[in-house]
C-alpha cells in the first residue's frame, strides 16, 4: 500500500494547479490520473481564461467581472465565492505567464485580451485559440519541474471511508489491470466534468463524471446537477467545441434566410450574449425551421479577413476544415448546441472542502458555487486554476503531518471494487449479458433528447424513468468477459457506466424537481424564474433508491436578483 | 486513385493485434466497419472495439488532435487516428502501433522513454521572481508559439530515422522543445547557455540531426522540428564564438 500525504485524483488543470500548491508548501503529494496530464481535456478549452488586467481597457474592474459573473449565473451563483474569484483571477493568470505560458500579446507586450459572451470588457486573455493546451502545459510543466509525482493510466474506483473521513483510494491500474491501494491524509478529487452521459458533447471520452459519483458515495452532497451547459457553437456532424472567441474576433450567427438571427433575442449584445441565451436562439431557430437541413446554423467568420483567422483563430480554421471540410476564410461553418460543461459538482466552500473530512474537490467536478445556473466563458480555465490553488491550501494546511492509520479503509475500498470487477466477469460468464456500449448509447440518447436544451415535466419523467431502468439493466445484466489484463478498455468503461448512470440520474431527477427555468435549465412548462420558490441550491445526496433532494440558500451579498437582458 | 467510399460500404480495418503476456507473436485482424461519410480512421477502431471486438486496446481521448494520446501507424505514416479521415485511404486501412517503441498491447505502445527525453530536454521554465509582470515582444512569441503547441504524441521520434537507430539522441519533440525555452526571455538569467550546453551534447543533442524532416512531414500541429534544431545550431555556434559557457 502506497502512502502520500495528500493524493490528488485527476491530472487535469485544477488536479496540477492542486498538486504544485501541495508541494511549494513542502507536502508529500502524488496525482493519479485514467490519462497521462497533458492528455487531459483541460487542453481542449480554446477561447481563454477571464482576468481583469485592464490590458486593452483600462477601466474593466473585479466588480464588474463579479457583476458580470453573477448575472451570467443567473443569479444562483454565491457572491462572496465570485467576489473572491474574481479578486484571484490577475495573480494567477498572471502567475502562469511568469511560469512561461504563451499566452498571446498586444504590440506593447502586455498580454492580449478579448471580448467574450457575458462580459462588459475584453478581459479573456488567450494563447490564440488553444488557451486550455497552453495552460495546461504549462502548469504540467511546472508540476515537473517541482518534482510531482505521478502516477498515470490509473482509474481510481473507490474513496476509501471510516469514522475518520476519507483514507485513500482503490484504483485499476489500466495498464496493469491490478488494482492498487493508495492510502492518504486528504483526497482531492479533480476529474472534470461528465459530458461523456450525453451523445452530442464537446468533453473529450474521458469526462465521465465518475469522481463526482465517487465523491457522493462517500457522502459528499452534488450539488445544482440540474445545471449543464450546452454550447450554442459546436461543429455539427462531430460536436467538436468551436471556440466562443470566434464570435468574440467578430462572428456572425446566420439562419438558412441569411439573417443576424441574435437582434431577436439578444439586440444589445446580440453574438456575445451568454452562452445559455445563444443556444437556446440556435436551437429556437433550428425547431421553428429558419435552420439548415433541420440541424445546424452558420458560424461565419470570413469577413474576419485571412490575417485574423489565421492569427487568432487558427485551430478553428484547422477543425473546420479536417472534420466539416469547410475552408472558414471563405464559407460559413456549420453548428448546433452541444452539452459543454456542468456548472453543477460536488459541493464545496470556497477552499475545496466539501462536507466529508479529508476529501476535497476542484475544477469541474467541483461546485462552490461561482458559475450558478450558466458559467461564462473564460471562467471555467480560472475556476480550475483559482480553485485547484486554494484546494491544494486548504489540504496542506488541514493534513496532520505524516498522516498513519486508515489501512484498513483501503483494504475494505479495495475489497469492494474487487467485488465490482468480478461481479461483471460474473455476469459475462452466465450468457445472456449485456454489452456495456449499448447501456451507455441509451443512456447518452436518453440524456440528449430528454434533459436537454429545452425540457418540460414530461419529458424529464421519461428522462428519469429510462435512466433508472438502465441503472436496473447495468446492475443486473451487465457483463465484461474475461479479457487480457492489460488496456483492458471494455473493463474500464463497464465501471465507469456505474458512475455515469449515478450521475445522470441526479442530473435528471435535479431538472424535474425544479419547477422554473434559470440559466441553463430552460423548462417550456415553467418559463419563468422564479426567485420565491427557487432561488436556492439543489443539493442531491444518495440513498439506494436514488438521490435525495434537499435546498440550500444562495450567498446573495451585494447584488439583487434582477431581470436578465443583454 | 482508389474511389471515395459512399454510406454502407464495408471498410476492412487491417488491426495490428499483439498482447505480450499471451501470445507468442504479433498478427493482423481484419474487421469489417460500415463507413459513414466523416468516418475517421478513431471512429473505425473505436467500432471494432464497441462493437465487434471488445478486447482491442488503444488509446484516446479528445478526438480533435488536441490531446495527443492516439497517435498510430496508419498505412505506414505516424498519423493521429482522430484527424485520419477514412475517405483518404480508400477501402482497406492498416493500422500499426507507433514504430520503434515498446508494445504493450495492441495499438497501445510504451511511450515512456520518450516522456524521459522530453524531460531531459527541461521542458519548462525556470520563473523569474523578480519579473511581476513580464512584457514580450509579439515578435519573440511568435517564435515560441508553433513549437509551444506540440501535443507530445510522438509520431516525430517515431518518424525520425536517427531516433530510430541512436538510443540517446534525444529525438525532434524534446530538440523542438529545448529551442521553445531558449528563445523565451521570461526564463531565469543564466538559465539559456545550459540549455544550449545540453542540445550541444555530441550524442544526444542536435548534431545528431541529419536534417531529413521525416518529423515537419508528420507533425499533426505542422511545427517543424528540423527547422527548430537547425536554429538552435546556430544559437550554439553564436554561443561557441562569443566565447559563452
Amino acid at each position: 500500500m502506497e502512502r502520500h500525504e495528500i493524493l490528488v485524483v485527476g491530472g487535469g488543470l485544477a488536479g496540477l494547479r492542486a498538486a504544485i500548491e501541495a508541494k511549494v508548501r513542502g507536502r508529500d503529494v502524488a496525482v493519479l490520473g485514467i490519462v497521462y496530464p497533458f492528455r487531459s481535456h483541460s487542453v481542449a478549452a480554446q477561447g481563454g481564461i477571464n482576468a481583469v488586467l485592464g490590458n486593452v481597457d483600462p477601466t474593466d474592474s473585479v466588480e464588474r467581472h463579479a457583476f458580470d459573473t453573477v448575472k451570467g449565473a443567473d443569479f444562483l451563483a454565491d457572491q462572496e465565492a465570485v467576489e473572491l474569484f474574481c479578486r484571484d483571477a490577475p495573480a494567477r493568470v498572471l502567475e502562469l505567464d511568469r511560469w512561461g505560458c504563451p499566452f498571446s500579446r498586444l504590440p506593447d507586450g502586455r498580454i492580449a485580451q478579448r471580448p467574450f459572451g457575458g462580459a462588459a470588457f475584453p478581459r479573456t486573455c488567450y494563447a490564440a485559440d488553444q488557451t486550455g493546451h497552453a495552460v495546461m502545459h504549462t502548469v504540467y510543466q511546472q508540476a515537473l519541474r517541482l518534482g510531482v509525482e505521478f502516477h498515470n493510466e490509473l482509474a481510481a474506483l473507490r474513496l476509501a471511508m471510516d469514522g475518520g473521513g476519507v483514507r485513500g483510494v482503490a484504483a485499476l491500474n489500466v495498464r496493469t489491470g491490478e488494482l492498487e491501494a493508495f492510502a492518504a491524509g486528504a483526497v482531492i478529487v479533480a476529474t472534470g466534468g461528465l459530458g461523456r452521459i450525453y451523445s452530442r458533447t464537446t468533453n473529450s471520452h474521458h469526462s465521465m463524471g465518475y469522481g463526482m459519483a465517487m465523491a457522493y458515495w462517500a457522502g459528499a452532497p452534488l450539488m445544482d446537477m440540474e445545471f449543464v451547459q450546452f454550447h450554442p457553437t459546436t461543429l455539427y456532424g462531430t460536436n467538436i467545441l468551436v471556440t466562443e472567441g470566434a464570435r468574440g474576433e467578430g462572428g456572425f450567427l446566420l439562419n438558412s434566410e441569411g439573417e443576424r438571427f441574435m437582434e431577436r433575442y439578444a439586440p444589445d449584445r446580440m453574438e456575445l450574449a451568454p452562452r445559455d441565451i445563444v443556444a437556446r436562439s440556435i436551437q429556437t431557430e433550428i425547431l421553428e425551421g429558419r435552420g439548415f437541413e433541420g440541424e445546424y446554423v452558420h458560424l461565419d467568420i470570413s469577413h474576419l479577413g485571412e490575417e485574423t483567422i489565421m492569427e487568432r483563430l487558427p485551430q478553428i480554421w484547422d477543425l473546420a476544415l479536417s472534420f466539416a471540410g469547410v475552408d472558414a476564410r471563405e464559407e460559413p461553418i456549420p453548428v448546433q448546441p452541444g452539452q459543454h460543461y456542468a456548472m453543477g459538482g460536488v459541493e464545496t466552500d470556497a477552499d475545496g472542502r466539501t462536507r466529508v473530512k479529508g476529501l476535497y474537490a476542484a475544477g469541474e467536478c467541483a461546485c462552490v458555487s461561482v458559475h450558478g445556473a450558466n458559467r461564462l466563458g473564460g471562467n471555467s480555465l480560472l475556476d480550475c486554476v483559482v480553485f485547484g490553488a486554494r484546494a491544494g491550501a486548504a489540504a496542506s494546511e488541514d493534513v496532520p503531518g505524516k498522516a498513519s492509520g486508515g489501512e484498513d479503509a483501503v483494504k475494505a475500498a479495495m475489497k469492494e471494487a474487487e467485488e465490482r470487477i468480478d461481479s461483471l466477469h460474473e455476469k459475462a460468464g452466465k450468457g445472456g449479458y449485456l454489452n456495456p456500449y449499448g447501456i451507455i448509447g441509451e443512456m447518452q440518447g436518453a440524456m440528449w433528447d430528454c434533459v436537454g436544451v429545452y425540457r418540460d415535466g414530461e419529458l424529464l419523467s421519461r428522462g428519469v424513468s429510462r435512466i433508472r431502468a438502465l441503472r436496473e439493466e447495468y446492475r443486473s445484466r451487465a457483463g465484461v468477459p474475461d479479457g487480457p489484463e492489460a488496456f483492458n478498455l471494455s473493463l474500464v468503461d463497464s465501471l465507469m457506466l456505474e458512475g455515469m448512470l449515478e450521475v445522470a440520474l441526479t442530473v435528471a431527477e435535479g431538472a424535474l424537481r425544479r419547477t422554473e427555468s434559470r440559466g441553463s435549465h430552460y423548462r417550456t412548462d415553467h418559463p419563468g424564474r422564479d426567485d420565491e420558490g427557487w432561488l436556492r441550491h439543489t443539493l442531491a445526496f444518495p440513498s439506494p433508491e436514488g438521490p435525495l433532494f434537499e435546498d440550500k440558500p444562495v450567498g446573495v451579498t451585494r447584488w439583487q436578483p434582477e431581470e436578465r437582458v443583454y | 486513385m482508389v474511389a471515395m467510399p459512399v454510406e454502407g460500404d464495408k471498410i476492412e480495418f487491417m488491426v495490428f493485434r499483439f498482447d505480450p503476456s499471451r501470445d507468442r507473436e504479433a498478427r493482423f485482424v481484419i474487421y469489417e466497419v460500415p463507413y459513414s461519410p466523416g468516418m475517421t480512421v478513431l471512429d473505425g477502431l473505436l467500432h471494432v472495439q464497441k462493437v465487434l471486438d471488445p478486447t482491442l486496446s488503444l488509446r484516446y481521448s479528445c478526438r480533435f488532435k488536441i490531446c495527443g494520446s492516439c497517435a498510430v501507424y496508419v498505412d505506414g505514416v505516424q498519423t493521429l487516428a482522430c484527424e485520419t479521415q477514412v475517405s483518404s485511404l480508400g477501402r482497406r486501412v492498416r493500422v500499426e502501433p507507433l514504430p520503434h517503441f515498446g508494445i504493450l498491447k495492441d495499438l497501445v505502445v510504451d511511450i515512456d522513454p520518450f516522456l524521459e527525453q522530453m524531460e531531459s530536454a527541461m521542458p519548462y521554465l525556470h520563473p523569474d521572481p523578480g519579473n511581476e509582470e513580464p512584457r514580450v515582444d509579439p515578435e519573440e512569441h511568435e517564435r515560441y508559439r508553433s513549437p509551444s503547441s506540440c501535443i507530445w504524441c510522438a509520431a516525430c521520434t517515431s518518424a525520425c530515422p536517427i531516433a530510430a537507430t541512436e538510443p540517446f539522441f534525444m529525438g525532434p519533440a524534446p530538440l523542438a522543445q529545448v529551442y521553445r525555452f531558449a528563445v523565451d526571455s521570461r526564463e531565469l538569467e543564466g538559465v539559456r547557455p545550459l540549455r544550449l550546453v545540453r542540445a550541444d551534447s555530441s550524442a544526444s543533442g542536435v548534431w545528431r540531426c541529419h536534417q531529413v524532416f521525416a518529423c515537419a512531414e508528420v507533425c499533426p500541429k505542422e511545427i517543424n522540428p528540423g527547422r527548430h534544431i537547425a536554429e538552435l545550431k546556430r544559437m550554439i555556434l553564436r554561443q561557441r564564438l562569443r566565447g559563452g559557457a
